[in-house]
């Protein structure tokens, strides 16, 4: 199974705003299957939140995707799915947007080695 | 806690020596295991300095690629949905390799380029070396995150398997080693008392044949002491007439 999966290359799937989207997509992740499902999802102002959650877990299910990059500031909407989630693959890494610097206080992963490290300290 | 809690065995020197060599590969195995729960440890600070130094320079990178994405805007001018509109397959992928510390196996991502380039022609007009910087840019950026997301997945499975380990080295030392201990010390003094009992009895069954033999001998003193004479006429009368007649040939 190991092998196979090497075999076959995955994708990585972006939710962010209209920005992070384009730029990912120039740097040659973007993909539309046979489906037409984009691996990609541009949240605006007006994207509801039940519709990033969904998509979101259809990223999760999708078994071609292995990373999922998503905006810090669309994760912090949908933190409950994304805290649900704990399985190791797909990843989901949060990344700051354009115009909300990186909060590394608020990110699922480092929260949950907050118990044994603060963040702060090993950065100094 | 008490002292009840034991395995439910019959205290022989069988049983004896079965929990002996439980206990002695209980003891084993909680080393092994807390050597390996030692080893992820180690592993795991390492994993977890490391994200967040990523993470940190992370922020840089993006920082950057947003600034020439703005750059790319501003000569070139809005191309946001002619990318969105035009995505077709993939440039880069992503395929994982397995990693081994200590029995436990870690996905590392790895990126790789996979066919043309879907936007060779975008800024032809103008703007072509912003947009090829900004490719350059995201395309960095990409690499960043994806050696991020394997530490991140290195993360979250060592996290797991930490837990799960340190919850059996802890399982093993404080309820499977405790509960084998007081099994045989049940044993040892259920075979104490059963060889005192044994001891007693012989004595008992000494005394016993001790008192006899006594009775025996006083009761042979006793007719010795009273009837000397006359058993010994008797002993001679017996030992000449041995009671068969004379034979005459």
């Amino acid at each position: 199974m190991a092998l196979h999966a090497a075999v076959k290359g995955k994708l990585i799937s972006v939710i962010g705003d209209e920005d992070t989207c384009v730029g990912f997509l120039l740097g040659g992740i973007g993909e539309i299957n046979k489906n037409r499902h984009p691996n990609f999802m541009v949240v605006d102002k007006n994207t509801a939140v039940s519709e990033i959650e969904e998509c979101f877990k259809r990223f999760v299910k999708r078994d071609d995707i292995d990373i999922i990059l998503i905006n810090q500031n669309v994760a912090e909407l949908i933190r409950h799915v994304i805290d649900a989630h704990t399985a190791p693959v797909p990843s989901v890494l949060e990344i700051p947007s354009k115009d909300h610097p990186y909060d590394a206080s608020k990110d699922s992963i480092l929260r949950r080695a907050k118990g044994m490290f603060n963040p702060d300290d090993l950065v100094r | 806690m008490s002292g009840k809690d034991r395995l439910a065995i019959f205290p022989s020197r069988g049983a004896q020596m079965l929990m002996k060599a439980r206990l002695a590969g209980a003891q084993k195995g909680h080393g092994l295991l807390k050597k390996k729960a030692d080893a992820l440890q180690v592993r795991f600070r390492l994993i977890l300095s490391k994200i967040i130094e990523t993470k940190t320079l992370m922020g840089e990178v993006m920082k950057e690629a947003a600034f020439s994405l703005a750059e790319a805007k501003f000569t070139t001018g809005e191309f946001n949905q002619v990318v969105l509109q035009n995505v077709t397959k993939a440039q880069i992928k992503i395929r994982s390799k397995k990693d081994n510390v200590a029995g436990v196996t870690l996905p590392i991502f790895e990126s790789y380029q996979d066919g043309s380039d879907t936007y060779e022609l975008a800024g032809l007009a103008r703007g072509g070396q912003q947009l090829a910087k900004l490719k350059k840019n995201f395309q960095s950026a990409v690499k960043l995150l994806v050696e991020l997301a394997s530490l991140q997945t290195s993360f979250v499975t060592l996290d797991e398997v930490i837990k799960i380990t340190n919850r059996r080295v802890n399982a093993i030392e404080h309820v499977i080693i405790p509960r084998l201990e007081r099994t045989l010390a049940y044993i040892i003094s259920e075979l104490d008392e059963l060889e005192r009992e044994e001891f007693y009895r012989l004595k008992k069954i000494q005394d016993k044949k001790k008192i006899i033999k006594d009775k025996a001998e006083a009761k042979k003193q006793a007719l010795l002491a009273a009837g000397l004479a006359g058993q010994d006429e008797r002993d001679i009368a017996n030992l000449l007439d041995e009671g068969d007649e004379d034979l005459l040939f």
